[in-house]
């Protein structure tokens, strides 16, 4: 644009190029960006300072809190924090409350969370999901500067954890968790977390792999001699036997050791009568050994050693990485991490004190504050509210509490602090009920795929061994056990263990940077092989909520007036115009009200507004079915906001790409408001089901798998947890994988939810690659019976073919693998950091 | 040649030593976390360094 002026008027239209220039870069009619472009921006969190800016010390924070830290770290002279990383602190938010871990103190909690205690010292672990960077290292392993008490701490950043050891004399653990929240990093307790006692133990399977690889290196150096026939060269018998005796006392701690695994899955599958893929390797590694013994013993020859450890060292490798964790996730999560530890207990005389949750009784009078969650069955005592049960029946709209209606335990308070008295114990109530009615999920089908090839190969190879066996019983009698072994030695499905755990491995970390994780690789197999999808509503396809305005045409001042207005209340309805409509330029209220379930009024910039229900404005009923507020300015009515679940972008190219090979359906505990919006995207003839409760959404996927269908359930919340466990694969879709997410096989992060049709895509792909790099795993094995079956199998040829067919095999495979994946990916999203 | 008796032998031993010296760091939990001790060591600190606590 700036061009096509400049060479059209010439000199003339300077200042009004610098207009379109303008204009091209920024959205059409809002010219306030162009002040906007200097936003401040807070020096602790990097958060804009839009709504509330606080100078101090010469630099601008967003908050109180934010300030605050900054104001514990100059006293401490820690400031060293911010220069790692700019802007790297959390803010601590409202929810830290002095008081808030209390609990802890209790012995019970305080005791699982202590790794070791004595008079002196107390080493406690706390999780805190909020470590991200190398500033939060720094002063998380500083804190003993902040407090005299605690004596050393130290960081785990890949686990998110904070070993921390203080005197308990001088401090009390409540203490250290106060501090660990006032500074931002809110540690996270609970109840799963407590309970889970075990400690990561010190890792047998990679001690196995460093034995192995020892073991191979060094017998494989030893061997040379004997490859090269030095030992008789220089006439030195006695050479040959030491070293022979050498590589055996080397190859015993991979035979006892490292292998063992191999060894105990063999004989527990043919306690059940049926062979896994772990039987033939077995066999081998055993046949090898054993023959390895007899040469080397009766100094007839030096055996398979360098092989056997070898090809013990490479599957060890591949069974390590197909085994990918997720240290911050967890899949097994049930309802005791959903609730919090601790609560606040009101006493008789009106002082509050932190419980533990466990310690409910009925009759306690119990406060829950803002977002905080409701731990027990209760009644209200104080005034109405709204609680979000969002999580627990997946409705998505906030339920109005009446004063001594009944509350059921998991919702989350929304409107400032409520008083309620507790009627149930926490085990007892309805949401545990819920969760103690599950039946544990079926474990993972065994891969059909590697099952079926392993049953072909293990049948060949015994027709080859025997066949061969018996030819030279009747030829040459003295070379048929050399053959029969050397055929049991060579023909090891080994290749097919390392296509498919490698393969496996590799698609696992995809998925993982893709923001799919997978709780283990027999996920991989059964997703390729699903052919009903479920969908849940609420919180899965929607996230959070969008406001719309309908009416007369609106001016960006009236919406700045509602916005001021309903900045004021803490109403979810007047919380979510805000969000909407809100500039950072709020203005003053005078004179506000706020009419309980009715709606809220001030004046605002000279003018009389309101927003509320369509009787508090005009008194007239309303018809509209979905929620509406209704503004009024100076008593005209321009319109009304109307509330929608915001469905998730992408959503419905998604649905439309899966419909195409799968069967859809949709089940939500949330009313049916929404069909018509609905069916439009999954298709007429599609079911959807809405107001399913927790144990109708379960049965409805038995019924499904029952006709012989393999389900895939996608849900997020607790309603979904009885759904994920009887599908086939139950995939939880989260927004943010610190919180909590039921009980799945895999967790999907919500951002990536577009991607569903290519993770399954590049499941079904993995089949083939394994396929192809096994054929070709074959030609090795071909080679090795050429000499095999002759019975010339000499040591030197299987040294070489073993490790080149292995690292082949290996690259093959973890090359494809990752180039089918590339191929389909064809986005690259901005938004997924 | 019988020299090599005793080198091999020795090398052996050294070799033994290297694996122990693994079995004990893996023992010590200095695998559990390969990510922050780079991290650490960057920082400057006024007092002295602080060691990993123990596992």
């Amino acid at each position: 644009m700036t061009t096509v002026m400049s060479r059209t008027n010439p000199g003339h239209d300077f200042p009004t190029a610098h207009l379109f220039t303008l204009q091209g870069f920024r959205k059409p009619g809002s010219l306030t960006d162009c002040r906007n472009m200097e936003q401040e921006t807070c020096y602790h969190c990097g958060e804009s300072c839009r709504k509330q800016r606080i100078d101090w010390d010469g630099k601008y924070f967003c908050c109180d809190g934010c300030k605050t830290v900054y104001e514990l770290l100059k006293d401490h002279e820690l400031c060293t924090y911010y220069d790692f990383q700019a802007m790297p602190g959390i803010s601590p938010g409202e929810n830290t409350y002095s008081g808030k871990y209390d609990y802890l103190d209790h012995d019970t909690i305080g005791d699982q969370l202590t790794r070791f205690a004595d008079e002196k010292h107390r080493h406690v672990v706390f999780f805190i999901p909020k470590i991200h960077c190398s500033s939060c290292i720094w002063l998380l392993e500083n804190l003993h500067r902040l407090n005299p008490g605690i004596l050393q701490s130290s960081v785990n950043f890949i686990r998110k954890e904070t070993s921390v050891i203080f005197d308990p004399q001088t401090v009390k653990l409540s203490e250290v968790a106060q501090l660990l929240a006032h500074v931002g990093y809110e540690p996270l307790i609970s109840l799963e977390q407590a309970e889970k006692k075990e400690r990561r133990v010190f890792n047998t399977e990679v001690l196995k792999i460093g034995v192995a690889g020892f073991c191979f290196g060094n017998i494989m150096m030893l061997s040379f001699p004997d490859y090269f026939s030095v030992g008789n060269f220089f006439g030195e018998e006695n050479l040959g036997l030491f070293f022979g005796m050498l590589n055996l006392a080397l190859a015993l701690p991979v035979f006892l050791y490292a292998a063992s695994g191999f060894f105990k899955s063999a004989w527990k599958s043919i306690r059940h009568r049926y062979l896994n893929i772990d039987a033939p390797i077995a066999l081998a590694i055993l046949v090898t050994f054993l023959r390895s013994v007899y040469e080397i013993v009766s100094q007839s020859g030096t055996g398979y050693l360098d092989s056997m450890t070898g090809i013990v060292f490479f599957m060890l490798i591949g069974r390590y990485f197909q085994n990918k964790t997720y240290d911050t996730l967890s899949f097994e999560r049930d309802y005791k991490s959903y609730f919090p530890l601790g609560v606040t207990v009101q006493a008789s005389d009106g002082t509050t004190s932190g419980q533990p949750v466990s310690q409910l009784k009925k009759g306690d009078l119990i406060l829950i504050r803002n977002q905080e969650l409701i731990p027990a069955d209760a009644i209200l005592r104080s005034a109405q509210t709204h609680i979000d049960y969002s999580f627990i029946t997946g409705e998505s709209e906030p339920v109005k509490k009446q004063v001594g209606e009944h509350i059921y335990a998991g919702g989350r308070q929304l409107e400032g602090a409520i008083l309620l008295e507790v009627t149930q114990p926490v085990s007892q109530s309805y949401l545990t009920q819920l969760w103690n009615g599950d039946t544990p999920k079926e474990g993972p089908k065994n891969n059909r795929l590697v099952a079926s090839i392993n049953n072909w190969f293990t049948a060949a190879v015994l027709v080859i061994a025997l066949g061969s066996a018996a030819f030279w019983l009747v030829v040459d009698n003295t070379k048929a056990l050399n053959a029969l072994t050397a055929v049991l030695i060579v023909a090891c499905p080994c290749g097919l263990l390392l296509t498919t755990t490698f393969a496996h491995g590799t698609i696992l970390r995809i998925f993982g940077r893709r923001k799919f994780y997978l709780k283990n690789a027999a996920v991989i197999d059964q997703l390729a092989h699903i052919d009903t999808i479920i969908f849940d509503k609420t919180g899965t396809i929607t996230q959070g909520s969008e406001v719309h305005f309908e009416g007369a045409p609106m001016t960006p001042q009236h919406y700045q007036l509602a916005a001021s207005l309903a900045a004021q209340s803490s109403h979810p309805l007047s919380r979510a115009i805000h969000r909407q409509y809100a500039d950072g330029n709020e203005l003053a209220v005078a004179g506000f009200e706020e009419h309980r379930g009715l709606g809220i009024k001030g004046m605002v910039a000279g003018k009389y507004v309101m927003l509320g229900s369509a009787r508090f404005i005009a008194g007239s009923t309303p018809t509209a079915s979905a929620t509406t507020v209704f503004l009024s300015i100076d008593g005209e009515i321009p319109g009304f906001f109307s509330f929608s679940a915001a469905y998730r972008s992408g959503l419905p190219a998604l649905i439309q790409n899966l419909s195409r090979r799968y069967q859809l359906k949709l089940l939500s505990g949330d009313n049916n408001a929404d069909r018509p919006k609905l069916q439009q995207f999954f298709g007429k003839g599609t079911e959807l089901l809405f107001d399913q409760q927790p144990d109708q959404k379960m049965g409805f996927i038995r019924q499904l798998r029952k006709k012989g269908n393999t389900v895939l359930m996608i849900g997020d919340g607790l309603n979904d947890a009885g759904a994920l466990r009887e599908s086939d694969v139950g995939i939880a879709v989260s927004d943010d994988t610190n919180t909590f997410s039921p009980a799945c096989d895999a967790i999907l992060d919500g951002r990536a939810l577009h991607r569903l049709p290519d993770f399954i895509r590049l499941a079904k792909a993995v089949k083939k690659v394994i396929v192809v790099t096994f054929a070709l795993s074959l030609s090795y094995n071909l080679i090795g019976l050429y000499f095999a079956v002759q019975g010339t199998l000499s040591p030197i040829i299987a040294a070489i073919l073993m490790p080149a067919s292995s690292i082949s095999i290996i690259l093959l495979t973890t090359i494809s693998t990752s180039v089918i994946a590339g191929r389909t990916q064809h986005d690259k999203d901005q938004f997924l950091s | 040649m019988s020299a090599l008796y005793i080198l091999i032998g020795i090398s052996i031993l050294v070799a033994l030593g290297f694996l122990s010296a693994f079995l004990w760091a893996m023992r010590k939990g200095q695998y559990e976390d390969d990510y922050t001790p780079s991290v650490r060591m960057l920082f400057e600190d006024a007092a002295e360094p602080l060691e990993s606590t123990k596992k």
